[in-house]
């Protein structure tokens, strides 16, 4: 058994850049949790990152995460204990003690929630997640795909008020539970699932995430400190594939159902002078069309590189005139089973006609 | 049409008279204490070298870096009451946290989080609280503060509480500056907060500084009307830029990046902007400064200004040149505009990096014997290091391998001899008050903030509507109507609220119409 590492403040930075880039998009911006760690962490809190095999079977592990909208994220900030209190409540519902706190997505701000708790909690945390990116629903994790229970949770937000889910008939009801409650908490609440067992959570966790977060944003630093060309170290350290480079043309958003869906339109540049692209989004870039012919969807990761700076674009800040490059990533095995596509694929996201092709790894 | 272009740098105020394209002169004059008159200088040095009446000049165009280099070096700053509104929500992260410690302290790092603020879709988060916010007045009178820096959660959607504030503020401390984050940012709590604070530290300030412009202006004689650039390159009238200094911040750069592409007729290159006390670094793409895509520092704090993407050191004209135990240290102290006098070969007793020019024969300026003792092995440090930091200020700034030009601009521009980091160095004419052209040549915009309802009205009705009354209002301004384009066009959706509500921003930019 390993004892992990302890996570340092120098840490948090790039952990929220290669999260960030994770977030395909969406999941939020990081850098609010990242200076929230950060206090934390100035105040003398220690978090310990555990590997899949640090902790016994039967060992209790909470999964924690904000809930709500990201471009709520960066303006109404966190009171600061709402996952704390969301646990704690999970806790006292279940009759256990947690050992440990894990993600929910790596992708974007939830990477951080977790260190957050943890760091309040005096708990350690699992490299890994449910994810290995970022996605809107709560449904759209291993650990649900797989069989975790939906109950005992629990919401809370920054007012004190903290709501328990005891029984849930099954992930989706969680979800439109948690969601309409997290519309009504301000759009930004924190959420706590029911307690995972450790051999179930070593069995259903995309592994070792949140060190990949580290490491992506640390060749995203050494790029920019060595002045080399961030979008290619990216491509050639991460096994990252380029499908587009081009000019935002339109951004196309609306409000449906509490998420953010639109499309960005792009016109190709450099290697796809001439041709065109639409990315469909929803908090989370969704699929990548070139010339109407769609070439990277969900699950796998589709992200959006500034492409003079590599710097991740979120949905959000997508602006008419951007210069953008589009990379792609493969998920997890676990993300694209039959059972993962029914939650994850693209028919799950309303697109019925499109036939999921995986992403082959480069190289 | 006759204009002036005036920058007022830390070190030097440069004026040009342009008409039309065509530069007619252009002069450098010290930037003096008293600001005014340094201007008066230099509006009647530049009329005399054009030849030109003051009742001639239809207009004149002021771009400053004052405000941006008092936050850069931690001067003339105000104590500053930055007070938000949101509790309990926000209490994680108190107001400056993502501060350099030195600002946060020549400001005071007074900071007060009370109740108020709205959630996304406009309900309250908590109710505003009057005795609370009287309680807080107190403690800022008592501190002696006289400035007021007011950010509610969610305001770029509803001010109502920051309006509140400020007269709750505005009736307790009768004459203390009230600056509120809605009329200065978007949405994004911190880096608004923050340009919101940088702002009401800049008021004092920016009263006495605008009103030596106006001064100035006057006393040569013009009647034409005055302006002041903003972020974007484009204009403010006087009374606005007085409340809002912080939008001065990024027209420093924007002004010489603008000006060194019309100059050089280069469209595609990095520009360095040399000036007394810093050097601003950036690239030019089809002539326009490339806009940061993320969020942008100033004087080391997070906002989100739409900038131009440029990068700062203290390196200039009249920096300090000290010798340490660990080797030569050019900067970030300047002797800025007091150089004609300071300087060693001025008389003075600071050795600066203009000395230093001097000393190794490069330039003639001053009394060269005043320098002839130096140290010829420090002469030689010190142009090294002084061309290692602008390699590497470059090197910053150069997002592909392409050999670009880098064209050098600005009164410290003597500094560079031959090529920086192996790239071509173009000084083209009049690159000394690169600054003031980018200022004469100056647009107008017009820029319209709504909300519709797309149950009523199509998104593209929407937009076509917000894009002519954004024409209509750059035109009122003061734009040529055929001139005029559409830069920006923003669609934020309002969450919840009945009818599909859509905030729109469009900005619309002309040419100035005489």
């Amino acid at each position: 058994m390993s004892e992990g590492y302890l996570l340092q403040e120098r840490d948090l930075l790039p952990l929220s850049i290669g999260a960030a880039l994770l977030g395909t998009g969406g999941g939020g911006n990081p850098y609010v949790g990242m200076l929230r760690a950060r206090e934390l962490f100035r105040k003398g809190a220690q978090v310990r990152v555990l590997p899949l095999d640090a902790l016994a079977d039967d060992a209790w592990i909470g999964e924690v995460g904000g809930i709500g909208a990201p471009v709520v994220g960066v303006e109404k900030i966190e009171e600061g204990g709402e996952c704390f209190r969301a646990m704690r409540a999970v806790e006292e519902a279940a009759g256990v003690k947690m050992s440990a706190l894990i993600s929910a997505e790596i992708g974007g701000a939830n990477s951080i929630e977790p260190i957050i708790a943890a760091a309040m909690a005096g708990l350690p945390v699992i490299d890994g997640d449910g994810m290995g990116r970022a996605f809107p629903e709560v449904q759209m994790t291993t650990f649900f795909i797989y069989g975790a229970k939906p109950a005992p949770a629990a919401i809370a937000d920054d007012k004190g008020n903290v709501v328990v889910f005891k029984h849930v008939k099954d992930m989706f009801w969680l979800e439109r539970f948690a969601r309409s409650i997290s519309v009504d908490m301000g759009a930004a609440a924190g959420l706590a699932i029911a307690p995972m067992r450790m051999d179930f959570v070593r069995r259903t966790a995309v592994p070792g995430t949140v060190t990949q977060a580290l490491n992506i944003g640390r060749t995203v630093q050494n790029a920019r400190s060595r002045r080399q060309n961030v979008v290619e170290r990216l491509l050639a350290e991460t096994g990252a594939t380029l499908f587009f480079t081009g000019k935002i043309t339109d951004i196309r958003r609306e409000l449906l159902g509490g998420f953010a869906r639109g499309h960005a339109l792009l016109a190709g540049s450099d290697g796809y002078h001439g041709c065109e692209g639409r990315i469909a989004i929803q908090n989370e870039n969704l699929v990548l069309w070139v010339n109407g012919v769609p070439v990277i969807m969900v699950p796998d990761l589709i992200i959006n590189l500034d492409l003079e700076t590599g710097e991740p674009l979120t949905t959000e800040v997508l602006r008419y005139g951007q210069r953008v490059a589009v990379i792609g990533l493969p998920v997890h095995p676990l993300m694209k089973t039959p059972e993962a596509l029914k939650v994850v694929g693209p028919q799950a996201f309303g697109y019925p006609d499109l036939v999921f092709q995986p992403l082959q790894l480069k190289g | 049409m006759i204009r002036i272009g005036i920058d007022v740098g830390g070190t030097n105020t440069d004026a040009v008279v342009m008409d039309g394209d065509t530069v007619l002169a252009g002069v450098k004059a010290a930037t003096t204490a008293d600001v005014m008159t340094g201007v008066v200088n230099a509006l009647k040095m530049v009329l005399a070298a054009s030849g030109m009446a003051p009742s001639a000049v239809d207009v004149v165009m002021i771009g400053t870096t004052h405000f941006t280099n008092a936050v850069v070096q931690r001067r003339d700053l105000a104590q500053t009451a930055a007070v938000r509104l949101g509790l309990p929500a926000t209490a994680s992260l108190p107001p400056m946290v993502d501060w350099p410690e030195d600002l946060r302290a020549t400001i005071g790092n007074h900071y007060w989080l009370a109740h108020g603020g709205n959630e996304f879709d406009g309900r309250v988060i908590s109710p505003l609280d009057e005795d609370e916010l009287l309680g807080i007045a107190e403690e800022i009178k008592a501190k002696g503060i006289n400035s007021i820096a007011i950010t509610s959660v969610f305001s770029p959607v509803s001010n109502d509480f920051e309006k509140q504030a400020g007269e709750i503020f505005a009736r307790a401390l009768p004459g203390a500056h009230i600056s509120l984050s809605s009329d200065i940012g978007r949405i994004g709590l911190l880096e608004r907060e923050n340009a919101c604070i940088m702002n009401a530290c800049l008021r004092d300030l920016s009263a006495h500084v605008i009103d030596a412009f106006r001064k100035a202006i006057t006393e040569t004689g013009i009647t034409g009307r005055f302006y002041l650039t903003q972020n974007d390159g484009t204009l403010m009238d006087a009374a606005y830029a007085e409340r809002f200094p912080v939008l001065t911040f990024a027209s420093g750069p924007t002004n010489s990046m603008r000006g060194a592409a019309f100059l050089s007729g280069v469209a595609e290159a990095i520009v360095a902007d040399i000036g007394g006390t810093t050097t601003d670094i950036g690239s030019l793409h089809k002539g326009f400064p490339r806009q940061a895509t993320v969020a942008v520092e100033v004087g080391g704090v997070r906002t989100n200004f739409r900038m131009p993407d440029v990068f700062s050191i203290g390196l200039g004209g009249g920096s300090h040149v000290v010798e340490t135990d660990k080797g030569i240290k050019v900067g970030p102290t300047s002797v800025g505009y007091r150089i004609v006098t300071e300087a060693l070969i001025f008389g003075g007793a600071t050795l600066t990096t203009t000395d230093i020019v001097v000393a190794s024969r490069r330039e003639s300026l001053g009394d060269p014997a005043k320098v002839a003792h130096l140290d010829t092995g420090l002469i030689a440090r010190t142009q090294a290091r002084i061309m290692a930091m602008l390699e590497d200020c470059v090197e910053r700034s150069r997002l592909s391998p392409d050999p670009l030009p880098v064209i050098v601009v600005g009164g410290g521009s003597i500094l560079v001899d031959g090529p920086i980091g192996g790239l071509q160095v173009i000084k083209p004419n009049h690159f000394a008050v690169a600054n003031a052209v980018g200022a004469a040549i100056a647009q107008v915009s017009g820029e319209v903030d709504r909300v519709y309802s797309l149950a009523e009205i199509g998104r593209d009705e929407a937009l076509a509507d917000a894009k002519s009354r954004a024409i209509e209002a750059a035109v009122a301004a003061g734009a040529l109507r055929e001139t005029v384009e559409i830069v920006d066009v923003e669609d934020v959706p309002l969450a919840y609220l009945p009818g599909n509500a859509t905030r729109v921003r469009v900005k619309a930019v002309g040419e100035l119409h005489v």
